[in-house]
């Protein structure tokens, strides 16, 4: 069992939490995540280390609402304990031999972008991060982003924070003003990271997003997570989850990111019954 | 005077068109009176063929002695004293290749059915008995084993009754292996493997599971900062293979592992669980081995009307045990054989909606003395699915290897072990099981566990002096 030492609201729909996980918060490192089921019946979820002490020895995960688990979750309280929490899984970020890179998070993306551009400002690189949220209430990790930025751009699709704009106006904007990025890191839904990818792959500059599709056991075990990369096939959970963004296959890694959409939608309602019936394609 | 009825008595079983719709078990089990009487079918022969052919020379003929004597509590020490796992062996083993396929009785009529006895006779125990709980006194040496497979539980069970301190790392959050997340309920209640891993527990073993060696500690940090003398890799070889071709990634084609793991591990098919599955109305499991059935089986079990078994070579070359082929056909799994799939086709939102496959001959053997099956040309045909299971087999997982320092590997990726010792390239790193063998089987991974504890225990004491 892993206990919950902290946990805060940082919008109505995502919430930041601090698990003891000793022997993880001593491995971990930006771009690695953990796989963590609430009880016994539960689904096993990945989620991105968003932060750790390895002097506490704690990790942070900052998640979003969007199902019966990340649900689940939300309802546990300070002293509650979570079931299974595994990690760290995934390949660290590379982060090693650039000069000037742009962060870019897409909403609770953002989250997942924090630790690497933490982790490039303490080595000595220069960092600028864009953020993107729908509206100025879901805002998270302003603050945060704020301290490991040199130049911290917020963005919202409505304008409600006065910048209105995706992230990748903001992103064109910067190139265009003369910025030399030699790294752009692009976290977020996946529309998003492919719209970075085709202005960056534009203008010559490498990306790398990180993919997030239904994984299992995150150990290379079921395949489930597997996406087309460079023509070959990857599992996500051993070879990423960080890729060249420019060789990702985005139509086939959002098709398969569908999967469950219509299950789990009746499943939120009332249990679909899973002996018997026809293949729902919803 | 010896049982000579030339057949096994019959296996008292679930009726097909039930079974095929519950997760129960298939085979309910032999009671006293047809335990006693199968017994009775024995010779006793002086020279024992029976036993060359079980990996871990369970004394057949004495045990089964015993069973006709209605001493099962006795039938129960002579098996046990070379296999830590009946309850398992007697369901699992591909009996009809091992044990069975020597037994004398098998030249005129049916073999006696030796794993059907070990099965009762394990069952009986585990019903009737208190199994031994006392903790042996500790040695003070401590040892890891990766993996709580076959392997690696019957290595630590055989450690820990030696006076070892012994802790099983393992990757997922229940232990046991594919006896746990591979094979099925209908096939290996999972009641079963629980009380062998409780048994240990009581018994002094640690298992630590969500730990994955390699990620949270390798095991030159669990040799050289947590104290280990010496670390046995039971990791498995669970990295599935797919086919490479067109038509993978799309949705409803599941590895044999996500398919089986979702159901087995994660209990999609019960409603108080939340792990999803497709619901799928035609299948089609490329594949011809134990996994390839299992997986049928399951689909069938989820409601499916229509389940394929699509291999590429004869039923005889099939590597699954007859039993299995036996009842996936009465549960109405339908057998496409030399045949071999190319292509799967997909809908516009991307959802399988049918396998093309081509029809095959079988030509000259090859390397694995097999006839090699070769595509008739233009046969094509297309199947209608709306789900595929790929079950070609599993490779070891890279991640122990490529942590390890010095952990040689041979083309494959699995593990290079002195074949008596099974001691790795490295010093005190021992392996065995599927990680070092590919896929095998669980009385072969037991094997090993046990041969592996042997060696282990010498290197440790050999060391004091
Ligand atoms: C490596 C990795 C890191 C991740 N890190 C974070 C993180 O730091 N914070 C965070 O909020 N989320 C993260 N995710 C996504 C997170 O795992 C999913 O949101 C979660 O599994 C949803 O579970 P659920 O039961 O609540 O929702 P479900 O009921 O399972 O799903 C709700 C909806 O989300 C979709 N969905 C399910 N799984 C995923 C997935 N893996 N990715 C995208 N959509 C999905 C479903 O299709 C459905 O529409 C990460 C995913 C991966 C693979
Ligand atoms: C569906 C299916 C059906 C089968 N049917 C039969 C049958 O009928 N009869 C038969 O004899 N055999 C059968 N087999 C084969 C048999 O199950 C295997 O040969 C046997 O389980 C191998 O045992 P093992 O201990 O080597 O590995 P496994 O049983 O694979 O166990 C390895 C364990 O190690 C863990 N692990 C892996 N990597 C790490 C890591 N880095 N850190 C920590 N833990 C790790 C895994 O999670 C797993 O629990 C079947 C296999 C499958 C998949
Ligand atoms: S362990 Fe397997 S091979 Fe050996 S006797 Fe028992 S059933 Fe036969
Ligand atoms: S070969 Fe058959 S009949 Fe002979 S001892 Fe073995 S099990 Fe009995
Ligand atoms: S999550 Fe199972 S292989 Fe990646």
């Amino acid at each position: 069992m892993y206990k919950i030492v902290e946990k805060r609201r940082l919008n109505p729909s995502v919430t930041w939490m601090t698990v003891e996980a000793p022997l993880i918060a001593k491995k971990a490192k930006a771009g690695q995540f953990i796989i963590l089921r609430v009880d016994e019946t539960g689904e096993r979820i990945p989620l991105t280390i968003a932060g750790y002490d390895p002097d506490k020895g704690t990790v942070t995960i900052i998640f979003q609402k969007v199902g019966k688990t990340t649900m689940h979750l939300d309802e546990l309280e300070e002293g509650d304990s979570i079931l299974d929490f595994v990690g760290p899984l995934g390949c660290p970020t590379e982060l090693d031999g650039y000069q000037k890179v742009a962060v870019v998070g897409g909403g609770v993306g953002c989250a997942i972008a924090y630790p690497q551009a933490k982790a490039l400002h303490q080595m000595g690189v220069k960092v600028d991060v864009i953020a993107g949220f729908r509206n100025q209430d879901i805002l998270i990790l302003e603050k945060e982003m704020g301290e490991v930025a040199d130049h911290l751009y917020v963005m919202t699709d409505d304008g409600s924070n006065g910048n209105k704009g995706f992230v990748t106006v903001k992103l064109q904007e910067l190139i265009d003003a003369g910025e030399d990025y030699d790294l752009v890191i692009a976290i977020g839904p996946l529309p998003m990271m492919r719209a970075v990818c085709n202005l960056t792959k534009e203008a010559g500059i490498k990306t790398i997003i990180s993919m997030n599709p239904i994984m299992i056991d995150g150990t290379g075990m079921c395949g489930g997570c597997r996406i087309k990369v460079g023509g070959e096939t990857k599992f996500a959970c051993v070879d990423g989850p960080d890729f060249d963004g420019h060789q990702v296959d985005f139509e086939d890694a959002m098709r398969r990111s569908a999967i469950y959409k219509s299950q789990e939608k009746h499943d939120m309602e009332a249990h679909v019954c899973r002996l018997g019936g026809t293949l729902n394609h919803g | 005077m010896a049982n000579m009825s030339p057949k096994k008595v019959p296996m008292p079983e679930q009726e097909p068109h039930v079974r095929n719709h519950n997760f129960e078990e298939v085979a309910t089990g032999y009671t006293e009176e047809m335990a006693m009487e199968e017994a009775g079918r024995c010779l006793n022969c002086k020279h024992k063929p029976c036993v060359s052919g079980c990996p871990v020379n369970v004394r057949i003929p004495e045990f089964i002695q015993k069973v006709s004597e209605g001493d099962f509590a006795a039938a129960y020490e002579i098996i046990t004293s070379t296999n830590s796992l009946p309850a398992v062996c007697g369901r699992v083993c591909p009996q009809e290749t091992q044990c069975e396929s020597k037994c004398v009785r098998g030249i005129k009529g049916e073999p006696v059915a030796i794993g059907r006895l070990e099965r009762f006779v394990a069952d009986w125990y585990s019903k009737n008995r208190q199994a031994k709980t006392e903790k042996e006194k500790s040695n003070g040496h401590k040892v890891a084993v990766v993996g709580s497979g076959p392997a690696g539980l019957t290595c630590a069970g055989d450690l820990v009754r030696l006076g070892y301190d012994v802790t099983v790392f393992e990757a997922i959050h229940t232990p046991g292996g594919v006896l746990m997340y591979g094979i099925p309920e209908f096939r290996l209640p999972k009641a079963v493997v629980q009380k062998e891993i409780d048994q240990l527990r009581k018994l002094g073993v640690k298992i630590e599971t969500n730990m994955v060696i390699g990620k949270v500690l390798s095991v030159d940090e669990l040799m050289e900062e947590k104290g280990f003398e010496a670390v046995f890799v039971g990791s498995g070889a669970g990295l599935p293979n797919f086919m490479n071709i067109e038509g993978e990634e799309l949705l409803g084609v599941y590895s044999a592992n996500e398919f089986l793991t979702r159901i087995n591990l994660m209990k999609a098919y019960k409603e108080e669980y939340d792990t999803p599955i497709l619901n799928v109305r035609s299948v089609a499991v490329v594949g011809g081995g134990n996994v390839a059935m299992d997986a049928a089986r399951c689909a069938k079990r989820l409601g499916a009307e229509k389940v394929y078994i699509v291999y590429r070579r004869s039923e005889t070359e099939m590597p699954a045990r007859l039993e299995e082929i036996h009842h996936a056909k009465e549960e109405g799994v339908e057998f496409r054989l030399l045949t071999n799939p190319v292509k799967i086709l997909g809908d516009e939102k991307g959802f399988v909606n049918g396998m093309e496959c081509v029809e095959m001959e079988l030509g000259e053997p090859d390397a694995s003395g097999r006839r090699r099956p070769i595509e008739k040309k233009g046969s094509n045909f297309v199947l209608d699915v709306d789900c595929a299971v790929i079950a070609i087999g599993n490779s070891p997982n890279p991640l122990i290897r490529t942590t390890t320092k010095g952990l040689q590997a041979n083309r494959k990726g699995c593990l290079v072990v002195d074949e008596d010792s099974l001691q790795t390239s490295r010093e005190g790193i021992y392996a065995g099981g599927d990680t070092v063998t590919g896929a095998a089987t669980v009385i072969l991974a037991m094997g090993a566990g046990k041969q592996a504890a042997k060696s282990i225990d010498a290197y440790i004491q050999g060391k004091q002096k």
